[in-house]
């Protein structure tokens, strides 16, 4: 059991306070003074977090940040499953993503669907001194020889594109109109870009209004009757399934779901979008730019929601149904009605499993506010919590809906700042990603990826809120953590306190 | 509704009811999919001949390669040095690809940092980059030494690795007398095992040729020690762990290189040891006087060993050695270079493993296969199924070169074996997959990305290569050596015997051979 829940809120203010400057005096003194501003601890009623945001890593700190290209194939682009995505430029980007990110969909893959295959123009020093651009013209070409089910391609850039200053926009426009008007999406999310994945979504979200939107007929006749009930989840990249265990509540509440974006979406999803009567919105920092857009563009209004654990499920259906009339308003209770025994007995059988637990968040996107009422639902506490790229306005709705007083904030956390907190926090389950798991686990901390769901999930919804209690359950109460001493050495955490 | 709380259901059963398959279906009217009919031509198409030529002609598109980027064996080399930082100049994202991707396969952390370059280091240059970030890098993490390599962004604007580090020291980033060795790395020539390569005579060039100008260059002093380079492998905490059991059995007094099989295969008890065992930098520095340098991996040390040879020292590589000959090969060339007897134990272990196959080949023989890696990984599994009596049938490396194509070719046709079978070099699995329809085998070797080819084409598959992301620990047992090789063995005849078992379990019809003794 942690040390927080013996605390009163003071103290662990001032723990929380000495811990990050201490923290602070391994680096040099222009690093203190600007990682200074990324770590503070939550105080309540104040309307963000206190800390900078969306600024450059420091060099040579292990920043867990990614790209723009990350942002923009990995994250907005790569889901969309009838496009073919290049990675173009070096073989590694694309090579790297492939396949990590489990957006799952339905498909015939390398026929009509291609999320899991890596395309790229694997640039060899010649592409770099001439230019990629004839290269381009010709992966285009062979794209479509090959793949004749394509419904679009998209160039994704990496760092050497922007550098070189190939035109990828000309040889898309002249692809494009060479093949009757296919869609074809050059997207500038070299790596380099920004300061993180964000600036890629970004990008990327800017791509969709520029390459699909802007080409769309005005008048064009609808593929499909619209109705009322009309709805686009937007920036759900259905890991695990998500976006379905989404979707069935949204429909069973007697919406209708015309997109998705871009777990399992579609070209054709894509386009359909602003014929939407209201964009339901899960992870505001990926996609809330195309909201905007569609909401000024087309009159489209876009609400923010949570489909994480039963309060915000609840909450958020509610939140929905208030945008339709009393029938969509019924559905929404009889939806919260339906699922309440499933909700009720997942709560009786982990909450005391689960009870007290303490639990330390780094992730990126919605998650390092959005999950913390799931965890409390199981009557787990979020004692820390950061952003490997939000904005100040992710801050904003973190301190205003989520974090308790006290909570240690994050921003950017390093590599040694982590391992620093979490040794003094002694957390009982940490929520991070790849690069972080198997450190936490060494130090004997019960850890679940919260980028891939740690190869599990779907987390979303009522049907994945039962995954959800069962795996931090398994984390946290593995029998593996009481063996990580051998019986004839001292236990370690006595010593690191005595040592104090 | 499906889900409960007693048998709670996650994605492998939870889409599979009828709720779900109905909103699926009905989702489809918004996907303006393509005919079914239009979809199976299609398939169907891709598994002709005609489909193969097409795909063959391809000149500028790659997809599914089996390669990564150079710096990603730059970072694996690097961190096989006691207490090193792997510090790679340029975009941030990449080092999170090159951790996430060790990570995954090895299920370990890993480290290194990025000088985290952004827009403005593309018109000014990365320098400032770089002083701060081994600054910082070397205050937080207090390592030995920091090795740098670079992103392809880095190249693209050419920054300059040899002044950039001595300027650093002179503005006091680190101390001037701090090991700082440096490789160019550009992502857009050859491959990780390149970057290996230019990693790892990055280190030694720094130790032994007077750490870039600031001390006088090593004189060597020939002494009786081998020096040992395993090369990029997916299998090194095993495999290195293995060679050094053969040599302390032998008594030949070594230094195994780029030592990284502790520091992937660290203890869960309670610590985190960011850094563990590695090559000591006294070793990597005194493994100039070394008698000679045996590479394990012959494309993965290209230049090292050139590099090498230049100090004096004889060198000898090989092609990943699993099975009877190539072990047979290594331990002479062993006792040879190190002036030492073969001990009878390893004589012993070599009588297992044939003891093995000769139980066993009655199961492989003239099985076919394909099989696919790094240069040097498919030279080695394809000279094993060949021992074996298997026959490769089609070899393909995304990384191999004309030298590799002719090289397999020798050994191939040097077993009867061998005849059937063809090299391709610079091919990837989007080209195996077009093998496998028209000229299909029974079985496939390669790594994980090879479940796609199994699904898609019905090859089992055996996982050896790297990266494997979707089975655990394998990389912990050797497949170099004699029991590397029983190792090997295993996971093939394993396969073997369920793909044999699958298809006699069906009762009443084919059961009749679905035997209790095989």
């Amino acid at each position: 059991m942690s040390l927080a829940t013996t605390q009163s809120i003071a103290d662990i203010r001032a723990r929380n306070k000495q811990l990050i400057e201490e923290v602070l005096k391994v680096y040099p003194e222009k690093t203190a003074k600007r990682r200074a501003k990324h770590l503070n601890v939550h105080q309540a009623g104040k309307s963000d977090c206190g800390v900078k945001s969306n600024i450059k890593s420091i060099p040579g700190v292990m920043t867990i940040r990614g790209c723009a290209y990350a942002g923009s194939k990995g994250v907005v682009w790569g889901p969309i499953k009838d496009m073919v995505h290049i990675s173009h430029g070096p073989v590694g980007c694309g090579q790297y993503s492939w396949g990590s990110r489990r957006n799952y969909y339905v498909g015939t893959t390398g026929i009509d669907s291609f999320v899991t295959l890596q395309f790229t123009s694997d640039f060899q020093e010649k592409d770099i001194v001439f230019g990629g651009d004839k290269k381009l013209v010709k992966v285009l070409d062979e794209i479509q020889e090959l793949f004749p089910l394509n419904n679009g391609i998209t160039i994704q850039s990496e760092c050497p594109i922007g550098l070189i200053g190939d035109d990828i926009e000309a040889v898309s426009r002249t692809k494009s109109k060479e093949y009757g008007g296919k869609t074809i999406v050059p997207v500038r999310c070299e790596g380099f870009r920004g300061v993180s994945q964000s600036l890629g979504h970004h990008i990327a979200n800017d791509a969709v209004r520029d390459w699909i939107f802007d080409k769309l007929e005005p008048n064009g006749t609808p593929k499909f009757e619209p109705t009322p009930y009309d709805v686009a989840i937007i920036g759900d990249y259905n890991i695990g399934g998500d976006a379905w265990s989404s979707r069935i509540l949204l429909e069973e509440m007697g919406l209708r779901v015309i997109a998705q974006w871009s777990g399992d979406g579609s070209l054709a999803e894509l386009e359909a979008t602003p014929k939407a009567k209201l964009n339901l919105l899960h992870c505001y920092r990926s996609m809330n730019y195309i909201s905007r857009h569609m909401e000024e563009k087309f009159g489209i209004p876009w609400c923010e929601y949570n489909f994480f654990g039963p309060s915000k499920i609840a909450e958020s259906l509610r939140k929905i149904a208030a945008y339709f009339d009393d029938k969509i308003k019924e559905g929404a209770e009889r939806v919260i009605e339906k699922y309440q025994p499933l909700v009720n007995a997942v709560v009786a059988k982990y909450r005391p499993r689960l009870e007290g637990r303490t639990v330390m968040l780094y992730v990126g996107g919605l998650r390092p506010r959005h999950v913390i009422g799931a965890y409390e639902d199981l009557g787990m506490e979020v004692v820390g919590t950061g952003y490997e790229f939000g904005h100040n306005d992710d801050y904003q709705r973190t301190a205003q809906n989520y974090v308790k007083d006290s909570t240690l904030i994050y921003d950017d956390v390093n590599g040694y700042e982590f391992e620093r907190f979490v040794e003094k926090l002694q957390p009982d389950l940490i929520g991070s990603g790849i690069k972080e798991k198997y450190v936490f686990q060494k130090m004997g901390v019960p850890f679940r990826q919260m980028h891939s769901w740690d190869y599990s999930g779907p987390y979303h919804g009522y049907d994945g809120f039962a995954i959800f209690a069962r795996d931090m359950d398994m984390a946290v109460n593995s029998p593996v953590w009481k063996k990580t001493k051998a019986p004839w050495k001292e236990t370690p955490r006595a010593k690191l306190l005595a040592a104090e | 509704m499906a889900q409960s709380a007693e048998h709670v259901l996650d994605h492998l059963e939870l889409f599979r009811g009828p709720e779900y398959q109905q909103m699926l279906d009905k989702k489809k009217m918004f996907e303006d999919p393509r005919e079914p009919a239009e979809v199976e031509r299609i398939k169907e198409w891709t598994k002709t001949p005609e489909y193969r030529e097409k795909n063959f002609a391809r000149e500028a598109l790659t997809i599914n390669p089996a390669k990564a980027c150079q710096p990603l064996g730059a970072v694996f080399a690097s961190v096989g040095f006691e207490g090193t930082l792997p510090f790679v100049h340029g975009s941030q994202g990449c080092v999170a690809y090159y951790r996430s991707h060790l990570s995954r396969h090895f299920k370990e952390p890993c480290s290194c940092v990025s000088s985290s370059m952004t827009e403005d280091a593309a018109v000014f240059g990365g320098l400032n980059n770089m002083i701060d970030g081994l600054a910082n890098s070397y205050n937080m993490y207090k390592p030995k030494m920091i090795a740098v390599s670079t992103t392809c962004m880095a190249e693209v604007i050419g920054d300059d690795l040899n002044a950039f580090i001595k300027t650093s020291k002179e503005k006091g980033s680190v101390p001037a007398e701090f090991d700082v060795p440096f490789a160019h790395t550009p992502a857009f020539v050859g491959s990780h095992v390149t970057g290996y390569d230019n990693a790892l005579k990055g280190i030694l060039e720094h130790f032994w040729d007077g750490k870039a100008g600031t001390v006088p260059k090593l004189e060597r002093r020939p002494n009786q020690a081998i020096n040992i380079i395993g090369g990029f492998d997916g299998y090194a905490v095993g495999n290195l762990r293995e060679i050094r059991r053969i040599l302390e059995l032998m008594g030949i007094q070594h230094t195994i290189l780029a030592d990284n099989s502790e520091v992937f295969d660290t203890p869960t008890d309670g610590e985190f040891r960011m850094y563990d065992g590695g090559t000591t930098l006294e070793d990597a520095a005194n493994a100039v006087h070394a008698k000679a340098t045996i590479s394990m991996q012959e494309w993965c040390t290209e230049k090292t060993l050139q590099f090498v040879a230049g100090h004096g020292q004889d060198v000898v590589s090989f092609n990943y050695p699993i099975g009877i000959s190539a072990t047979d090969d290594l331990l002479v060339a062993l006792s040879r270079i190190g002036g030492k007897d073969i001990p009878e134990q390893l004589a012993r272990e070599r009588g297992r493993l044939v003891d093995a196959i000769a139980d066993s080949s009655a199961h492989i023989h003239g099985k076919k296969f394909a099989v696919y890696g790094d240069p040097d990984l498919c030279y080695g599994v394809a000279s094993f199924l060949l021992e074996l009596g298997a026959e490769p049938t089609h070899v393909l490396s995304t990384n191999g070169n004309k030298a590799w194509q002719t090289k397999m070719a020798a050994l191939l046709a040097g077993s009867p074996f061998g005849q059937s079978c063809q090299v391709y070099p610079g091919r990837d699995l989007w080209h195996l997959r077009s093998l496998l329809f028209t000229e299909p085998v029974d079985f496939l070797i390669g790594n994980t990305y090879g479940k796609y080819l199994e699904r898609d084409t019905g090859t089992p598959l055996i996982r050896i290569g790297f990266p494997v992301f979707d089975r655990h620990h394998h990389h912990r047992s050797p497949v170099w050596g004699y029991q590397g090789g029983l190792n090997v063995l295993v996971k093939i005849l394993d396969k073997i015997f369920d793909e044999i078992d699958k298809k006699t379990n069906l009762l009443g019809k084919t059961d009749y051979s679905f035997d209790i003794i095989r």
